[in-house]
């Protein structure tokens, strides 16, 4: 009988560049500035590391194929190095092979990089992918961009509970000018300008009915994790530790995209949250978690997704939104760090970051962002399309609690 | 009897006024001015021969069964492949069988649409088949501010030849070939080459085709006034009237030109022409069609009492109805690509197609076939080796199933300006078919305004893309959300 991952593994140290256009410096630059960040954090030294995960998407556009720019680039003591990809969820997946392997006793230390310079392509947006998805799909899919694919779940959420485009463009635009709230707070963030729900509205747009402030960032950026179990941890001398309590994947099968789906929700969220929930031994999420940094790829992800994480009712996720639940002062604040709409979303690297905000807060090192006594922290990826899509979710706290 | 079973029509939905193109050209050849009238029928950006004559045949052969085809001829001037058979791309989107069929394509003369019904109908006659489909299209790209640009339009028309419920029994035919070029295009060259217009209409139609109907007349001893209709293209109107005088034609018995609705689709043009004028007939008439290019077909065709009973295709009139119009010469110009626009860097991806997958999935690509479950009865597209229904997860359990003649239901959508596209926003969406299955599409022919949730689609053959490293075109199938009209 599986035990799950809970109170396992604990978190020693972590690393995160800052986010934005980073003109100057390549994958090799940036994962070396996470990782030595990460190094200091945990203090330990590169031989003390027994195994590296790497995650990375658009390898043909940025680093290049397998683990060797991580092992090469960080100068790793000719250990196992494993280069994972999985859309948007890549980050957390690296995270998820240390983990995994720290608690298995295949190791003791491992590290989880992920990276991805975005700014090497010449255009705004995501690398286009249409040609990238495989010698059938590129012949039939649709001409379909990353905010193209998301604009649609909001005309299907729209037409689900009967509400006017406008009325949920009213809500899209608090979730994103309370992320950008957040991100005008940290030094790490790409896009530090507060934006009212007015300038959000009356932005271009970029996908019906999306528009340009509906769209996370571009950005190149590398964050890093150095696990081990708590026993290690304590006799490293580590106190206050954070560990992880839940590590959950779930993805499509071809249901939402050829049979039945309501186009209002996210099928493999609904499912990975309910089981992390109980690998975490949450009761009730909307009471248990103190924060969360989810997949605001786009603002319809985010509001979405708040009911996927089943802490607003279906249905119920605007008003949650506009009555400032998921705001920094709210019962459970959302993108605390800014999100990824303030981030940009450098996807290899987007799952790590998430988890850095979650480490600082729980360790009272958020700065002007730092919350009231967090216990638990949730964090989400959505990879791929809203009909097929890979979901990570990872939960995180102190140790014990 | 054989003759005529069936026909179809297709016109492209959007219309250029021909005053908007004197509007922006006349200042460059002011002679445009002189056919300034109507307006003239121009492909979308996603569409071409091919894909035109799909969608006339598909006209066509509306509730037929497309298995029992003996085989398609494809009659155009615009091809886009010169080594690999057209017409076995409308066949596989018509998922015709393989087996026992023979698919030709007609080519390199405007007049080929009626040389291959002659031809089918000379091989039903000598009992080697029992139904062929004809099928004629062209979409000409013409240079700015010229005559033939004022004057030709795209489209596309199909005829259904056979020995049973013959609706026009074919009567004979004759036929006059010769070497007159009144214009011509050279192969790899983009636009034709023209003589001048007193040399084409004078030597030209109003020599060709009187010496043509003249001479199916002598052998066959019939009379031009047992004709209660007679069909001709000719986009020049003093000459088409002029023929009419020469062959001593009633006015009334003219069939019109359609320089006003659609102007002259080439190729197709001596079929949608027929096409319009089968609608209108009554049992009993006789219909005389000839052509043009590089001498004259003449054909001759009696309506049959199954006529009445007739229903079915859109055909030229309805597919004249829906009707949109062009409000941009420049939005025409790139259409046809005759300017340079940018397409952006996220547009330069080139990958090429393998020939592999096209072969193994080609009654996916081209024939919008997926899979109906033995066991649960889902349908299902893309088909793929386990039912993709939950509770059922057969393996390998399959038949196949048509979804092109399916309707759907918009689920969700948007409009991406991100997307790189000739036509922005790209528009696309999830559908419901109705009887099951849903997948991804790209919409065409349909303005983002008038897309609402929950809209009925219809199922459209189209240039997906083309490699112009590799010359080649590749096909797709996509959503036309049925909202009537609208202004472009």
């Amino acid at each position: 009988m599986a035990t799950g991952i809970r109170d396992k593994v604990a978190i020693i140290g972590m690393g995160c560049t800052k986010f934005g256009e980073r003109w100057n410096d390549g994958s090799e630059e940036l994962m070396v500035e996470a990782f030595q960040e990460c190094l200091e954090d945990a203090g330990l030294e590169r031989k003390d590391i027994q195994a590296a995960w790497l995650g990375n998407c658009f390898d043909e556009a940025g680093a290049g194929k397998s683990a060797l720019p991580a092992s090469m680039s960080l100068r790793l003591p000719n250990i196992s190095v494993t280069r994972v990809e999985n859309y948007c969820a890549s980050g957390t997946e690296a995270f998820r092979g240390a983990v995994y392997a720290v608690a298995s006793g295949a190791c003791d230390i491992a590290l989880a990089i992920g990276v991805e310079k975005l700014k090497d392509i010449g255009y705004g947006g995501l690398p286009e992918f249409n040609s990238l998805m495989g010698v059938v799909n590129q012949l039939w899919m649709a001409n379909m961009t990353a905010p193209g694919a998301f604009a649609m779940l909001a005309t299907g959420y729209a037409a689900k509970y009967g509400l006017d485009i406008d009325e949920v463009r009213k809500a899209l635009a608090h979730v994103s000018s309370k992320s950008h709230a957040n991100g005008a707070l940290n030094p790490k963030a790409h896009l530090r300008k507060a934006v009212t729900e007015e300038q959000v509205l009356n932005a271009p747009q970029i996908a019906y009915p999306l528009g340009l402030f509906d769209c996370c960032g571009v950005s190149d950026g590398s964050a890093c994790a150095i696990v081990t179990t708590p026993e290690i941890a304590k006799s490293l001398g580590k106190k206050d530790l954070v560990s992880v309590k839940a590590l959950q994947l779930s993805l499509s099968n071809g249901t939402e995209f050829a049979y039945d789906w309501d186009g209002a929700h996210f099928i493999t969220t609904s499912k990975a949250s309910t089981a992390a929930y109980k690998e975490a031994g949450i009761k009730n999420p909307r009471e248990e978690i103190s924060m969360m940094e989810v997949h605001d790829c786009f603002s319809i992800t985010e509001l979405v997704t708040m009911e996927d994480l089943h802490i607003s009712e279906r249905g119920q996720a605007p008003r949650d939104v506009m009555n400032g639940f998921y705001d920094l002062d709210g019962g459970v604040p959302c993108q605390v760090d800014g999100g990824l709409k303030c981030f940009g979303h450098p996807i290899g690297a987007s799952g790590l970051r998430m988890l850095y905000e979650m480490y600082l807060q729980l360790h009272g090192r958020a700065g002007d962002r730092q919350l009231k006594d967090p216990k638990i922290g949730l964090t989400h990826n959505l990879g791929g399309f809203p009909f097929m899509n890979v979901c990570s979710i990872a939960i995180v706290g102190k140790y014990g609690a | 009897m054989i003759g005529i079973t069936s026909y179809g029509g297709y016109i492209p939905r959007y219309r250029l006024s021909r005053n908007r193109i004197v509007q922006n050209m006349a200042w460059y050849s002011p002679v445009i001015m002189a056919v300034a009238g109507g307006e003239k029928s121009v492909a979308n950006w996603d569409e071409d021969a091919v894909s035109m004559a799909v969608a006339a045949a598909r006209d066509c052969m509306v509730g037929r069964d497309r298995k029992k085809l003996d085989g398609v001829s494809l009659a155009s001037t615009t091809l886009p492949f010169a080594d690999r058979l057209n017409a076995g791309i409308v066949a596989a989107a018509l998922n015709m069988k393989e087996d026992g069929v023979s698919n030709a394509d007609f080519t390199s003369c405007i007049k080929a649409g009626t040389t291959a019904a002659i031809s089918a109908l000379e091989s039903i006659e000598a009992g080697n088949k029992d139904s062929v489909l004809v099928v004629a299209s062209d979409q000409r790209r013409t240079k700015m501010a010229t005559m033939v640009e004022m004057f030709f339009g795209d489209g596309a028309a199909a005829l259904l030849f056979g020995k049973n419920d013959v609706i026009a029994e074919f009567k004979g035919s004759h036929s006059v070939n010769c070497d007159f070029i009144d214009h011509y295009r050279g192969a790899g060259k983009e636009f034709d080459y023209g003589w001048e217009e007193r040399w084409q209409r004078d030597e030209g139609y109003g020599k060709i085709i009187p010496q043509a109907i003249g001479g199916f007349l002598e052998k066959t001893g019939m009379k031009i006034d047992d004709f209660d209709k007679v069909i001709y293209p000719c986009y020049f109107g003093g000459t088409h009237k002029g023929i009419a005088g020469k062959l001593g034609i009633n006015k009334e018995k003219v069939q019109n030109n359609m320089h006003a609705v659609c102007g002259d689709t080439g190729t197709a043009h001596p079929f949608v022409m027929f096409v319009s004028a089968l609608e209108e007939a009554k049992p009993g008439d006789k219909l005389l069609l000839a052509s043009f290019g590089q001498g004259c077909d003449v054909m001759a065709f009696e309506v049959t009492d199954r006529i009445k009973d007739f229903k079915g295709p859109n055909g030229i009139t309805g597919s004249l109805a829906n009707r949109a119009e062009l409000a941009s010469y420049q939005r025409y110009s790139k259409f046809r690509d005759l300017i340079v626009a940018d397409l952006g860097i996220r547009g330069e991806a080139n990958p090429s197609s393998a020939l592999t997958v096209l072969w193994r999935k080609r009654k996916m690509l081209l024939g919008l076939v997926g899979a109906r479950c033995r066991k649960c009865g889902t349908p299902q597209f893309p088909a793929m080796p386990v039912c993709v229904n939950p509770d059922c997860w057969a393996v390998n359990e399959f038949d196949e199933y048509e979804f092109a003649d399916k309707e759907a239901e918009i689920l969700m959508f948007t409009g991406d300006m991100l997307a790189a596209s000739v036509d922005p926003p790209a528009i696309y969406g999830l559908i419901g078919y109705d009887g099951g299955g849903r997948t991804m599409l790209d919409f065409t022919d349909c303005d983002l305004d008038q897309i609402k949730v929950g809209m009925k689609v219809k199922m459209s053959f189209r240039k997906r893309y083309f490699d112009e490293r590799r010359g080649f075109t590749g096909y797709f199938w996509k959503a036309i959300p049925q909202a009537r009209g609208g202004d472009a």
